[in-house]
């Protein structure tokens, strides 16, 4: 007792004590790992536990544990095949035009000397470094009816755009964001093609399209898989920007996607009554396939290489 | 790409025109929040102070101005400050140090960088609740460090990586202790780092939106976003005050912009995820 006592009142412990090795470590290890315990692992075990609940604003007090009932509501309800169509069609159509056009920006901006390319590069980062909420309210301006809004100046007929093209509106407004994410990595992908394949290439006497289709395109496979991977899993859980622009609507689910409605059940009050435990459940299939996929891309990667040892060891 | 298209005059063309629409956007919020009416982009009346009054009073019933602000920069600050020193803590033992469970640790922290965090916000609604921190500055501070924190712990593990271990030995023969080593010796050789994530950090914070719009309710708790957000949806939009309240939150970024537009293209370039 006396032993210990005095032990911990030392602030440096002796080496070669077996604590040691856990002691310092932990230490340094410790905030983070509580943030990441109440944060990231109760919250995925919470929304699992959840989704067995009838949890909802009438039996607060009270929860029931209902087992799988909330999931049998949730594939019987007549509109989650909408919502599943609107999810799908989201998903794919905003991956589209961001995988597309990041790497069209990428192409083009490595195509012009330097200091334009940067700048180009630069300005595409603005949508994503803009607050979100002005991001939208810059949209809801521009496409208002004539004569304020400029799309309608533009095209010539006078609508509120986000009511009259939703999904359009709401893919581009993602689409210009996530443009930036692909844009970035392919750029600095083909920067790092050696040089000698472009030279050989204009030896050759390869055209510009001949080049970047048998020389860039081939190099930038890997690149191409990580962004469109990356992006479907992000795609899949955000509803941000849908629910500033459109809230879902306009009218009945019109732009509902998954984890837009998952949030709405449980977390709104549009509807009186908040049902937590059918939220929670839409939000555990998110959370499975988000675990799920992210053990994927540890596999594919090469995690060994990622966590070799460190240099020296003193502790 | 090393040699340029002979046309790329061309190209530059092209791509400028495709850029055209984020630039007319800023220009648009910039006119709009001006002046007193703007047709497309076409001011058709003078500037107006008018669309500015929100600063010095109350509109809509909404709290002043000042309030939102002052919780934004003390959110914003907040997260950036926890981010940045317990990402480094954790990124410095798992660079340096070795210990029992390692291996898996650095594993999670890349599962979760990759992992949709959005996704938990139902939880953590509840989590907060049970903790007692809903509806207060501190528990959505808590909430956006951690959610960024994988991002944190894998960027500077990358600056601690590169090290010269040397310096640290020295320091370590001459007693030094870790705590010490830590923050006298491998903060400063990691400042580079420490400031670029500090800078992501302040950004994605400053513009972070579904975390307080669903952590929060008390006006005096709002944040720049959650202020700027009761305009949507009024009936009468006025929105010229609208963008000029757009342009008064976003300012600090656009100010940042124009200042280091090749320091923030490096910092997102650099494997930070979007």
């Amino acid at each position: 007792m006396v032993r210990e006592a005095v032990a911990s009142e030392m602030p440096q412990v002796r080496p070669g004590r077996p604590r040691r090795r856990y002691g310092v470590p932990l230490l340094f290890v410790a905030p983070a790992t509580i943030l990441i315990l109440l944060f990231f692992i109760v919250p995925v075990i919470t929304t699992l536990g959840l989704s067995g609940t009838d949890l909802s604003t009438i039996t607060f007090r009270q929860p029931k544990w209902v087992g799988v009932q909330n999931y049998h509501t949730l594939f019987t309800d007549p509109f989650v095949g909408k919502i599943l169509l609107n999810t799908a069609r989201y998903v794919l159509l905003t991956l589209l035009f961001n995988v597309g056009m990041g790497l069209t920006l990428a192409l083009l901006s490595t195509s012009i000397p330097t200091r334009f390319g940067n700048q180009v590069r630069a300005l595409w980062l603005l949508p994503r470094i803009l607050p979100s909420v002005v991001y939208v309210l810059i949209w809801q301006g521009l496409t208002r009816e004539a004569p304020f809004g400029l799309v309608s100046d533009v095209l010539g007929v006078s609508r509120n755009w986000i009511t009259a093209e939703p999904w359009a509106v709401i893919i581009l407004a993602n689409g210009l964001v996530g443009a930036s994410f692909g844009m970035l990595i392919f750029t600095s992908a083909i920067r790092a093609i050696p040089s000698d394949l472009f030279y050989a290439a204009a030896v050759d006497g390869a055209t510009t399209g001949q080049t970047v289709r048998r020389v860039v395109l081939p190099m930038l496979r890997w690149p191409i898989l990580f962004v469109t991977a990356y992006q479907t899993l992000s795609l899949l859980t955000s509803f941000e920007y849908i629910l500033l622009l459109t809230q879902g609507g306009p009218g009945f689910y019109t732009t509902t996607v998954w984890a837009l409605h998952a949030y709405q059940l449980a977390l709104s009050n549009y509807f009186g009554n908040v049902q937590f435990g059918l939220g929670a459940a839409m939000a555990a299939l998110l959370v499975v396939i988000g675990v799920v996929v992210s053990l994927l891309y540890l596999r594919v990667f090469n995690f060994r290489e990622l966590v070799s040892e460190p240099k020296v060891e003193v502790n | 790409m090393p040699l340029l298209p002979p046309r790329w005059r061309l190209i530059l063309a092209v791509v400028l025109l495709v850029s055209v629409p984020i630039a007319a956007g800023i220009f648009w919020l910039f006119l709009t929040g001006v002046f007193d009416r703007v047709h497309g982009l076409l001011p058709v009346r003078p500037p107006s102070a008018d669309n500015w009054r929100f600063i010095w009073e109350g509109v809509g019933g909404r709290p002043p101005v000042r309030i939102p602000l002052l919780n934004s920069i003390v959110f914003a600050g907040g997260v950036a400050a926890l981010e940045v020193i317990v990402a480094s803590m954790a990124a410095y033992a798992i660079s340096r140090m070795s210990f029992p469970g390692r291996r898996l640790y650095l594993g999670l922290v890349l599962v979760l960088h990759a992992f949709p965090a959005v996704s938990l916000i139902i939880a953590i609604y509840y989590v907060l609740r049970l903790l007692g921190l809903f509806d207060t500055l501190t528990g959505v501070i808590l909430v956006k460090a951690s959610l960024d924190l994988p991002l944190g712990i894998w960027l500077m593990k990358g600056f601690f990586d590169y090290l010269s271990w040397d310096m640290e030995m020295a320091a370590l023969v001459d007693g030094m202790s870790r705590w010490t080593l830590f923050w006298k010796v491998a903060m400063p050789l990691v400042r580079p780092g420490l400031l670029a994530l500090g800078t992501f950090a302040l950004l994605s914070a400053w513009g972070e939106f579904i975390l307080p719009f669903t952590l929060i309710v008390s006006p005096r708790s709002w944040t720049m976003a959650m202020y700027l957000q009761t305009f949507f949806g009024e009936v009468f939009m006025d929105f010229g005050m609208f963008a000029a309240v757009g342009l008064f939150y976003a300012l600090p970024v656009i100010g940042m912009f124009l200042v280091g537009q090749r320091y923030l293209l490096n910092i997102y370039g650099g494997g930070v995820k979007g």
